[in-house]
């Protein structure tokens, strides 16, 4: 357990660091995160949330693409897997299911502009309070690189 | 005070009375000058926070052995790389990939005085690519990358004892030069000190640097009477071919050189036409010397430093080689000797002088063809004085030691014993303009000022004194640095700040030419360091003996692994740290209880080493140094010391303790 002082430096500068932007569309602070359906009354549907980033719209095809997601998988285990398991929490949460709560757009954006989307999209800065501070690294994929990590998910 | 030249302890008083009573030579005023700092100043040297410096200046760290990097025209300090000295803050000469950096015929030397900071060029321009700098102690040359700003490179220069001739550029960086400054038998022997004028001699060495890697090596030395080589600067335009060196005691003095060395009315500027040089070296008029010299480079791939041992040197005698050297008679012990944008004129400030003579580079060669000579010293012509000279400055001030240029047609001189820099027409030799600096200023520096196209914007003083500039700090107080703006007839000074070290010389740069240069992180997919772990699955720990290997990585906000036991007493153990972030900024840190050595401090996509070597049982703790998140007071660990024959099990993990 945390030290009462830690509790408080760690609040302290996730307030100085979300204390900026407008906040009006968060979603209430007891929103029960990770299940997709279950929004409390005017709290925005997340699989409708793109994120904040460079990717706008993203179509994903019928079937995973076994090529792409295995080259996925290898990106995964070299830049990711300090702070994600597949399949269980770890220090940031697991990739498995993510498609069902999440819309590809966001996952993409959160790979690829993670400082601006952990200050800025209500979601993101939910899941970095609730990872206790945490902060997604950005590891400089490539869109691609992005794109194969995210197909890898629709294989777990 | 440590000053390169033995004559700036002999004029320190006098130029302090004068600086204090405000005697300077045009009776200027030294306490009107805080007051007459127009009030625009400020304004032209605010820098908003967040925006960027227009340039970048490269001050050396003198006594400190670094290269330090200010903004201009703010004065911000933003970095200082560590060349010739340790740096425990970086781990360099600590961490086991930068031991080798330091190590020279002497072993592994922790410190050295760093001088002449020099920018290569591309047909007579900086081009931002590498910036060299001179050992001036063990002499030494080293290449800066400047797109990481680290030290790539350190070449030892044999059969030298005194790199202060160095390491000048000709204008597309073919050769960096390094002459001597204390002449010394060559090879070395064990000779008494008075056979000086018998057995003394000075080597001038050329280095080649590869135009694509810029990896260096000793191409020629030029062995050269017993003097005292002092500066030195390349030829362009039409004189590319040719490097200039100043020198002193031409009468070989080995004692009280203050008075001894100062007796000759002229010393001599030596022309060395490099480009015949070659022509000689190629036809093999070159002795093989035995020598012992180290040559160490960092390969960014491996990131990891090695150092080689060298044993003979190639060495041109002028006396095998005519119309390779030629002495152009210069008064007064000259200091600085330095070229017009032209290539034209040669400057050479004869520091017991008022005056600057300006020698002409055309004249040199019709000099040289018509054979124009005033005898030899050693078999080495001696043009006559007249023949050779394009003009004089004259009543400068007292001490000219160093010129520089700006894009309208002007040279800056400083003046030592005066402190003060005074402007001039190149061709008329006519003083323009002067203005007082705080105090007793050394080198200055122009942007691209020893360059064909120097920026004529600003001017940095490096001043060796600064008495009651500063809030005082006891006994030692720092040097500094003044930014004066050359851009109108009157020069006008606008800033002044302390610097690190002695800041003998100091380039700039404009910071669009090193801006795009700029590596962010280092790719962990070029990472090629053998001890790396490129992924967490990668850690291990594994022992062979007494020696530990622990691949080790680091991200916010954890190492891994960041528990281990079964080290015990008398182990060494080697943490090999790889800094798994690929983003701009993000560099982690470890230090471990009782290590005898540095913290490592690792960019992101490095792997460093940290030798540690437990002296006790006990659990030890080991953190991360450089705050890397908001969870950065939790990157911690624990290595479990047991007795040097416990049995222990290794075992190593992160989260859950695996089961063995």
């Amino acid at each position: 357990m945390k030290s009462s002082a830690l509790i408080f430096l760690t609040t302290t500068i996730l307030f100085f660091t979300l204390g900026c932007g407008g906040d009006a569309s968060a979603p209430a602070a007891n929103g029960n995160e990770p299940k997709p359906k279950s929004m409390l009354a005017g709290e925005p549907d997340p699989m409708q949330d793109k994120g904040i980033g460079p990717i706008t719209s993203l179509e994903l095809g019928a079937t995973v693409d076994e090529a792409m997601a295995e080259k996925g998988k290898n990106i995964y285990a070299k830049m990711c897997t300090a702070c994600h398991k597949p399949t269980e929490k770890f220090i940031g949460p697991a990739p498995k299911g993510v498609l069902e709560r999440r819309s590809p757009e966001w996952v993409m954006n959160m790979i690829l502009n993670p400082e601006v989307m952990i200050k800025e999209n209500a979601i993101a800065k939910k899941l970095l309070m609730e990872f206790n501070g945490s902060p997604m690294a950005n590891q400089n994929l490539t869109q691609e690189e992005a794109r194969a990590v995210l197909e890898y998910f629709r294989t777990l | 005070m440590k000053n390169s030249s033995k004559f700036l302890l002999f004029f320190l008083a006098a130029s302090l009375v004068l600086s204090f009573l405000g005697l300077t030579s045009c009776g200027q005023q030294n306490q009107g000058s805080g007051g007459a700092l127009s009030s625009d100043a400020a304004s032209q040297v605010y820098v908003p926070p967040g925006q960027y410096d227009k340039y970048y200046s490269f001050l050396s760290g003198g006594f400190s052995g670094q290269l330090s990097v200010y903004g201009l025209p703010s004065g911000r300090l933003f970095r200082v790389i560590p060349v010739f000295s340790v740096d425990p803050e970086k781990a360099y000469g600590f961490n086991e990939e930068t031991k080798p950096m330091l190590e020279t015929s002497h072993g592994f030397l922790p410190w050295d005085d760093a001088h002449h900071p020099e920018l290569s060029q591309t047909n007579g321009e900086t081009d931002g690519r590498w910036i060299f700098i001179n050992a001036n102690n063990t002499p030494r040359v080293a290449r800066i990358d400047l797109s990481v700003f680290e030290t790539a490179e350190i070449i030892e220069i044999p059969n030298s004892a005194g790199n202060h001739s160095s390491p000048f550029t000709t204008q597309n960086t073919d050769y960096v030069v390094a002459g001597t400054r204390f002449s010394v038998p060559i090879p070395q022997k064990d000779v008494a000190i008075a056979s000086y004028a018998k057995n003394f001699k000075g080597a001038l060495t050329f280095i080649k640097v590869d135009k694509e890697t810029g990896k260096m090596s000793i191409a020629f030395q030029v062995l050269m009477p017993g003097f005292d080589y002092d500066l030195a600067h390349a030829g362009k335009g039409n004189s590319d071919g040719w490097m200039f060196f100043s020198s002193y005691n031409s009468e070989q003095q080995n004692s009280l050189l203050e008075v001894n060395a100062s007796q000759n009315d002229k010393d001599f500027i030596a022309a060395i036409n490099w480009k015949k040089a070659e022509e000689y070296l190629s036809k093999g008029k070159a002795k093989d010397f035995p020598a012992n010299y180290t040559h160490n480079y960092y390969d960014e791939g491996k990131q990891m430093a090695s150092s080689e041992t060298l044993k003979s040197v190639k060495v041109l005698d002028p006396a095998d080689c005519p119309g390779m050297v030629y002495f152009l008679p210069t008064p007064k012990s000259p200091h600085g000797v330095d070229v017009d944008p032209t290539g034209e004129y040669i400057i050479g400030a004869g520091k017991l002088s008022t005056d600057i003579t300006a020698h002409s580079f055309t004249k040199m060669l019709k000099a040289i063809e018509d054979k124009a000579f005033d005898g030899d010293r050693f078999g080495i012509p001696v043009l006559k004085y007249d023949a050779v000279l394009a003009g004089v400055v004259k009543d400068g001030g007292l001490g000219p030691l160093h010129s520089e240029f700006d894009d309208k047609g002007f040279g800056y001189t400083s003046f030592f014993i005066s402190s003060e820099v005074v402007k001039w027409k190149v061709g008329t030799w006519e003083v323009v303009d002067r203005i007082p600096v705080y105090y007793s200023i050394g080198h200055l520096s122009v942007i691209g000022g020893d360059t064909r196209k120097p920026d004529g914007k600003y001017l940095l003083a490096l001043n060796k004194i600064t008495k009651d500039r500063y809030l005082p700090t006891g006994p030692e107080l720092c040097q500094a640095a003044q930014l004066i703006d050359i851009s109108g007839d009157k020069m006008k000074l606008l800033l002044d700040f302390p610097t690190i070290g002695e800041p003998h010389y100091a380039q700039g740069i404009a910071a669009d030419k090193l801006v795009p240069r700029q590596k962010q992180f280092y790719k962990l997919s070029e990472n090629k360091h053998p001890n790396a772990a490129l992924t967490e699955k990668d850690t291990k720990v594994v022992r062979e003996g007494n020696i530990v290997h622990v691949y080790m990585t680091t991200i916010r906000s954890h190492f891994s692994p960041d528990n281990i036991e079964g080290i015990r007493v008398g182990d060494k153990v080697y943490f090999h740290v790889t800094n798994l972030e690929q983003d701009f900024d993000v560099p982690h840190g470890f230090a471990i209880l009782g290590m005898q050595n540095s913290e490592l401090l690792i960019m992101p996509g490095q792997t460093e080493t940290l030798l540690w070597e437990p002296k006790s049982e006990g659990v030890i703790p080991f953190y991360c140094t450089d705050f890397c998140s908001a969870l950065h007071q939790e990157m911690q660990g624990y290595v479990r010391v047991s007795a040097a024959n416990s049995n222990t099990p290794l075992k190593w993990w992160l989260g859950q303790e695996p089961n063995i």
